[in-house]
């Protein structure tokens, strides 16, 4: 023990203590996994699939309905089946997976910068700012997050985009609640203080200093976040009023398979939606560590 | 506490105020109030009618004064697709929402509350442990999701349960309910519990947080100490003190769930107000969507005031310290 005390110890940044802290949790590098796998096989669907399960040509509609691990017209086996059209359920989900990701979480990163904009702005400015969008957040945090969502998009319209707007505009209020309430406690700390007197500028005091210093709280809420948005865009979908039919999300595909299922043809439904069930366990996996790891009260 | 009432009346006024200004904005502002609020089927000449008719060639103020006019004598236009009222179209339907909302609550207390007590007083144990699990389970899952299992296993494999609708009702107080005849209690099990799969986690958790926080507490010692029956233990001593937050969580929570019906109607074929708002979005009939809007904005901030009232009976510190929306 002795030598070991001796020697100089590692250098250990921030980052390397907390991969190290979140790696102590098996279940959680599992979701980490997991997540990765799910990540690259959206960002890389075109090559991890056997067939562009939107490119007509590649269809086969004699193929249709098949049950899972039939054998197909042209020599491959559709292990999780296929839809009417002939497609290929495997590489319709893994499409689909990358309309969810995208959807959910562009829409939260654009919640977030609103979000986080909005907060610090209140929690700097104070008084009557303060006072006026706090009131607003709690307006809009009294209706649940579907409705407004789905106002919004009956409003707009379809679309990918307009599902993104939608989700945005449900989340932001989150946000701002939550990095306001860490703004408040940093802003009467001394090192604002000693930057209020050293006559920095507004924006550089809430961007350098007040901002660095509120982000961990957010990233959890953020990560967890991710997983709203995506399931919210799988219920609207579902619902018919999120991403059009030309950009099925896991949601939509879901939806599409819902009358086949009444007939006992479960799997064009079955399988999108344990697809969306991973997908959000593993977030919310990784999520409910993070915050384990980035809380300091249970640090020890 | 007059003073609190008051102040939080006022509140929620400014709500009712600030929304219908919204959805105004969303409809005559930003949408064309042509497209929204005539037919598409119309011709030439009705359009003009009903241009004239509606004062869209008034001011925008003088719009807007008119649209509180017609939404306070409870004129919300006429539905497209029905060519009734479009209020009394989504009160009509509001009864089978509300008993699909309560039953919801219904199954989340009469469940959650034993399996919280039971995860909180033996958090280690493996059935702890397996509610504990399940309850992430039930906040993961999307509810459109499960419905539809729901209906998979129990309707089109078992049989067991009819896969959606809502069977024979019957009539009280001049409403018809399904939770009066047995087919309609049949066709009542399979929404509720799909509905309350979200609410039943929440209060797993609040209840199993609340034992682990009351079952330490120096009364329960006593109570321990004086030889009591730990059924009465658990059944009065904790119950009692566990049961505050879930109410008031429960009480905020009814209008989320008057929402999310919304999905749990469209995938149950229940004819709720839910089901009709997705019909109304899908044919384009905007007057009930707006109708529908504006019912569900005072149904929220009445249940808001009335949560906030309650609360601040059972809690001094509430009422002084200032409400919120």
């Amino acid at each position: 023990m002795s030598s070991a005390v001796a020697k100089a110890p590692p250098v250990e940044t921030p980052f390397l203590r907390l991969a190290r802290d979140f790696a102590r949790s098996r279940t959680a590098l599992a979701g980490l996994a997991v997540l990765v796998l799910i990540v690259l096989a959206a960002l890389l669907a075109r090559w991890v699939v056997p067939q562009d399960p939107y490119d007509l040509a590649q269809l086969d509609i004699l193929d249709g309905m098949m049950a899972p691990g039939s054998l197909g017209g042209s020599g491959w086996t559709y292990w999780l089946g296929t839809d009417d059209q002939g497609r290929d359920m495997l590489s319709a989900i893994v499409f689909g997976l990358r309309t969810s990701l995208l959807v959910g979480v562009v829409a939260t990163l654009i919640a977030l910068a609103v979000g986080v904009a909005v907060g610090l702005l209140a929690a700097y400015a104070g008084d009557r700012v303060d006072g006026l969008v706090m009131r607003l957040v709690d307006i809009q945090l009294s209706f649940p997050a579907i409705l407004i969502a789905l106002i919004l998009l009956a409003l707009l319209g379809k679309g990918v985009d307009k599902v993104i707007v939608a989700l945005a505009a449900v989340q932001w209020a989150y946000y701002a609640r939550t990095i306001r309430g860490s703004a408040l406690v940093e802003r009467r700390k001394e090192y604002i203080e000693a930057a209020q007197c050293l006559a920095l500028p507004h924006r550089r005091i809430m961007m350098r200093h007040l901002l660095p210093n509120c982000l961990p709280p957010l990233i959890v809420v953020a990560t967890v976040q991710v997983a709203h948005a995506i399931a919210l865009e799988a219920t609207l979908s579902f619902l018919g009023v999120g991403v059009p039919v030309t950009q099925p999300s896991l949601g939509m595909l879901i939806a599409s398979g819902y009358q086949y299922m009444l007939s006992g043809d479960y799997w064009v439904s079955l399988f999108p939606g344990l697809a969306l069930l991973v997908t959000i366990v593993a977030i919310n996996l990784v999520g409910d560590r993070l915050r384990d790891v980035l809380n300091p009260r249970l640090n020890h | 506490m007059l003073v609190f009432i008051l102040r939080r009346l006022a509140q929620s006024a400014v709500v009712v105020v600030a929304m219908s200004v919204l959805v105004f904005a969303g409809i005559f502002a930003i949408g064309n109030p042509i497209d929204v609020l005539i037919s598409p089927e119309a011709d030439e000449f009705e359009r003009a009618a009903a241009i004239a008719r509606l004062g869209l060639d008034k001011p925008m103020h003088e719009q807007f004064l008119r649209f509180v006019d017609s939404a306070l004598g409870g004129d919300l236009g006429t539905s497209f697709v029905h060519g009734v009222p479009a209020l009394g179209l989504v009160l009509q339907r509001f009864p089978a929402t509300l008993e699909l909302a309560l039953c919801a609550m219904l199954v989340a207390v009469a469940l959650g509350i034993p399996l919280g007590l039971w995860a909180g007083l033996k958090p280690d144990s493996l059935a702890g442990r397996v509610i504990m699990t399940g309850s992430i389970l039930g906040f993961s899952l999307p509810t459109f999701w499960v419905g539809m299992m729901l209906i998979m296993a129990f309707a089109v494999t078992l049989g067991w349960l009819p896969a959606g609708g809502r069977g024979e009702t019957a009539s009280l107080f001049g409403v018809q309910w399904s939770f009066l005849t047995a087919d309609g209690l049949a066709h009542l099990i399979l929404p509720a519990v799909n509905l309350a799969l979200f609410k039943l986690s929440l209060v797993i958790r609040l209840a199993r947080a609340g034992t682990r926080e009351v079952a330490l507490q120096d009364y329960v010692k006593f109570a321990r100490a004086k030889g009591l029956a730990p059924a009465r233990i658990v059944g009065v001593h904790i119950l009692k003190n566990i049961m505050i937050p879930v109410v008031t969580v429960l009480g905020l929570e009814l209008g989320s769930v008057i929402a999310f019906s919304v999905v749990t109607e469209s995938v149950f074929a229940w004819p709720g107000m839910g089901k009709l708002l997705i019909d109304s979005i899908l044919q384009l009939d905007r007057p009930v969507v707006i109708a529908y809007l504006l019912v569900t904005v005072l149904l929220f901030v009445v249940i808001n005031l009335i949560v906030d009232l309650v609360y601040s009976l059972l809690d001094p510190r509430i009422r002084l310290g200032g409400g919120r929306a």
